[in-house]
């Protein structure tokens, strides 16, 4: 099977001093959950907004699927941001006939049941709800995408613990199972025991990309422990 | 419930012992049916994949059979179930007899510890290994 993500010498260089992402060659498989680890500033942002065709690299590439990023593959990589994108004046009704029209790949039947179970009445405003509450229906506005890859950015950073299980759950539950997941978050201890893979970056450049598994097989620690430790400041 | 995992072991070794348990407890009967990989994942709460590489190291000790059209159920053979129950016996006595020693008891001073539960108030089930 061919790699679904291939990054091939991906550099960003905000300007000469500036180096976000740096030479970075990476082959991410289909049917995996990959958490992007790394302390702030290490550029895992950066990287998500290239594949995702909102920044252009300076120089490298990128192919998902094969292809090179623009409007195919848009319609196949579901994008939580780490930022809110949708108007508060917005019913979440109305958000949905807005995602309806712009994906194809979008299950309207698939949300209005996650909202449901999650006690979120489609006709809020965005602005009523509480923080917490808002990237709750922003993830599930990603996850009710059928899409080949899901990138989230920092999706349980705003939510409280309980509310976690819920949101990896429903990760878990609704991913196409092809489909490649990648994660980035810093609450590592929260999210491992979902991930197959992790990708550690350090200042732009590419630490360590292996299983879980692998981690606690050889170092005897979870991957929070062994992240602690490499990162130690 | 998300199952309770620690920290240092790998997961999917976790998973095949915690599933072993439940098959050696009678909670999944010999012969009976169990939940596919993704429900138990997901009641887990870990990576379906993972789930995936614990059942097949279950497969591979014969304890769960993978039917082709029916899915996966617990083997029949009770003596197996049973075998690999007694190995898991044998395990916890000998990391017990280990920690004991530490404390400086001799193998039958321990065995004497666990027959005089009298002043714990602690009900001791049977052992019928």
């Amino acid at each position: 099977m061919n790699g679904l993500i291939e990054i091939t010498g991906l550099t960003k260089a905000y300007d000469a001093s500036h180096v976000a992402v740096d030479d970075i060659t990476l082959t991410l498989s289909g049917g995996k959950i990959i958490g992007l680890l790394g302390p702030n500033g290490s550029g895992k942002t950066t990287l998500i907004k290239m594949l995702n065709g909102l920044l252009t690299p300076s120089r490298g590439s990128i192919r998902i699927n094969g292809q090179p990023v623009g409007p195919e593959t848009k319609a196949h990589v579901a994008y939580l941001p780490d930022r809110t994108y949708l108007s508060g004046n917005q019913k979440i009704d109305e958000i949905l006939d807005y995602f309806c029209d712009f994906y194809a790949d979008f299950s309207r039947e698939k949300a209005t049941e996650m909202l449901k179970s999650l006690g979120i009445s489609p006709d809020s405003r965005m602005r009523t709800l509480s923080k917490g509450t808002k990237e709750k229906v922003q993830l599930i506005l990603v996850m009710s995408r059928n899409a080949d890859l899901y990138v989230l950015d920092e999706p349980i950073a705003g939510v409280d613990p309980a509310a976690r299980d819920y949101i990896l759950r429903t990760i878990i539950n609704n991913y196409n199972p092809s489909a490649t997941v990648l994660i980035s978050t810093h609450l590592i201890g929260d999210i491992e025991k979902v991930l197959d893979e992790v990708v550690f970056m350090r200042q732009g450049k590419l630490v360590l990309y292996t299983s879980v598994d692998n981690v606690r097989e050889q170092h005897g620690k979870s991957v929070d422990a062994y992240f602690r430790e490499v990162f130690a400041c | 419930m998300a199952w309770e995992l620690d920290a240092e072991r790998p997961i999917y070794a976790q998973l095949v012992e915690r599933i072993q348990m439940q098959i050696i407890s009678g909670f999944y009967p010999p012969g009976s049916r169990l939940p596919s990989v993704r429900e138990l994942a997901a009641e887990a709460a870990v990576n379906p994949n993972t789930m995936q590489k614990a059942f097949a190291e279950l497969e591979g000790s014969g304890l769960v059979i993978t039917q082709r059209t029916n899915g996966r159920t617990v083997t029949e053979d009770e003596d197996l179930i049973r075998e690999i129950r007694t190995g898991l016996a044998k395990e916890l006595a000998d990391g017990f007899l280990g920690k004991m020693k530490e404390l400086g008891y001799t193998k039958s001073e321990a065995v004497e510890l666990l027959g005089d539960d009298s002043d714990t108030g602690r009900e001791t089930g049977p052992i019928t290994v």
